[in-house]
């Protein structure tokens, strides 16, 4: 009898953490799944519009990303807050831009040159002459496929 | 002999490993967003000859200003400035009209027949024009309307003709795991696509 009395001494006994790698685990796959890794560190602010008719780019490798919006707050010491152009990881001047889509173009296969679609990743506070002067550029550039990335939500939320 | 049985590993540290793993994960990727509204930007003519005159009926004017105001500058629009609700059932309205004869007659549309508004939406052309002070926010959810439009006609032409939405078909014409006949499926499409074809310009903001 003595067997079953061995463990009912005062004290309340300790909670099991043998699952908590399991747990751990669970969220670490989660995010793996979910997430992609950065590739460009942002420089500036980017809360993008919301939209509902929305359509997937598809070919993620045939896609080139310009984004634009204010200084993010460390480099607005530097850089002030008038809304800049970001590509790769530097800011850029307009003018730039040309430059960047011919570069662009250069390192993918001939063949594929005319999938290329440009995405542009605006902050949604972005005044839209910016916006217009890079679509001139592209158009100066020849890339004429374009995808105003958006968040999947009522257009609505915009005017807020 | 008795059995010696293998040492307990003792897995205490595991969860402090798989920590320090998903905290990587944490700090290094981003949930990307990769969707958007795609459009075709006109390419730049390099001899200006004028276009081909339009009627003035078949264009629908929509102007956002740097107040963040939707103007609409077409005669079946009485109200201005325009609440975003609005725009999208007016731009519906214009395109739907059908106000041509003869030639120009369209037998799918399901307008009123305003001889006062578009002929047929294949002439029936939507221009977006904004200040540049104009936030790009207020931009992308007229814009989102303005393609919301579009689509509510193109659903509804491929429900009639095909009992299926067009914006399905597009998403199965994209989907490489789609099994049926992508041919035929195009070619719904680009029926559909001929029907209402989207006709929206976005012009260069005035200075």
């Amino acid at each position: 009898m003595s067997k079953f009395k061995k463990n009912k001494g005062g004290g309340t006994p300790g909670i099991s953490t043998a699952s908590l790698p399991d747990i751990v685990f669970m969220l670490l796959f989660f995010f793996m799944v979910v997430t992609v890794m950065r590739d460009t560190s942002l420089k500036v602010k980017n809360i993008l519009p919301f939209a509902d008719q929305v359509e997937k780019l598809e070919k993620k490798d045939l896609v080139m990303y310009i984004y634009a919006g204010k200084p993010s707050p460390r480099y607005q010491d530097q850089y002030g807050t008038e809304a800049r152009v970001q590509l790769n990881d530097n800011y850029a001047k307009i003018s730039d831009i040309q430059q960047f889509i011919y570069q662009e173009r250069q390192s993918k296969r001939e063949e594929l040159v005319k999938y290329l679609i440009t995405a542009l990743k605006v902050d949604k506070e972005t005044n839209m002459g910016l916006v217009s002067d890079i679509k001139q550029e592209l158009r100066k550039a020849e890339a004429l496929k374009i995808n105003y990335t958006t968040k999947q939500g009522d257009a609505s939320l915009n005017l807020e | 002999m008795a059995k010696r049985s293998a040492p307990e590993v003792n897995a205490g540290s595991m969860a402090d490993i798989a920590f320090l793993l998903l905290i990587f994960f944490l700090v290094t990727t981003t949930i990307e967003t990769d969707s958007g509204i795609s459009r075709k930007l006109p390419p730049i003519e390099e001899n200006k000859e004028d276009p081909p005159p339009l009627k003035e009926k078949n264009i629908f004017i929509v102007l956002v200003n740097a107040n963040e105001e939707i103007f609409v500058d077409h005669h079946i629009v009485k109200e201005n400035p325009m609440k975003l609700e609005d725009l999208r059932a007016k731009a519906v309205e214009f395109l739907d009209n059908g106000g041509g004869t003869g030639d120009e007659a369209c037998n799918y549309c399901q307008g009123t027949g305003d001889q006062e508004s578009s002929d047929n939406p294949v002439k029936a052309v939507i221009s977006l024009q904004n200040d540049r002070l104009t936030e790009y926010g207020t931009y992308i959810a007229v814009q989102n309307e303005l393609v919301a439009a579009y689509n509510q006609l193109r659903n509804r032409e491929a429900q009639r003709l095909y009992q299926v939405d067009f914006t399905e078909m597009e998403k199965a014409f994209k989907d490489p795991n789609y099994t049926g006949d992508k041919d035929k499926l195009k070619e719904k499409i680009e029926k559909i696509k001929d029907m209402y074809p989207q006709k929206l310009s976005e012009a260069e903001p005035k200075k």
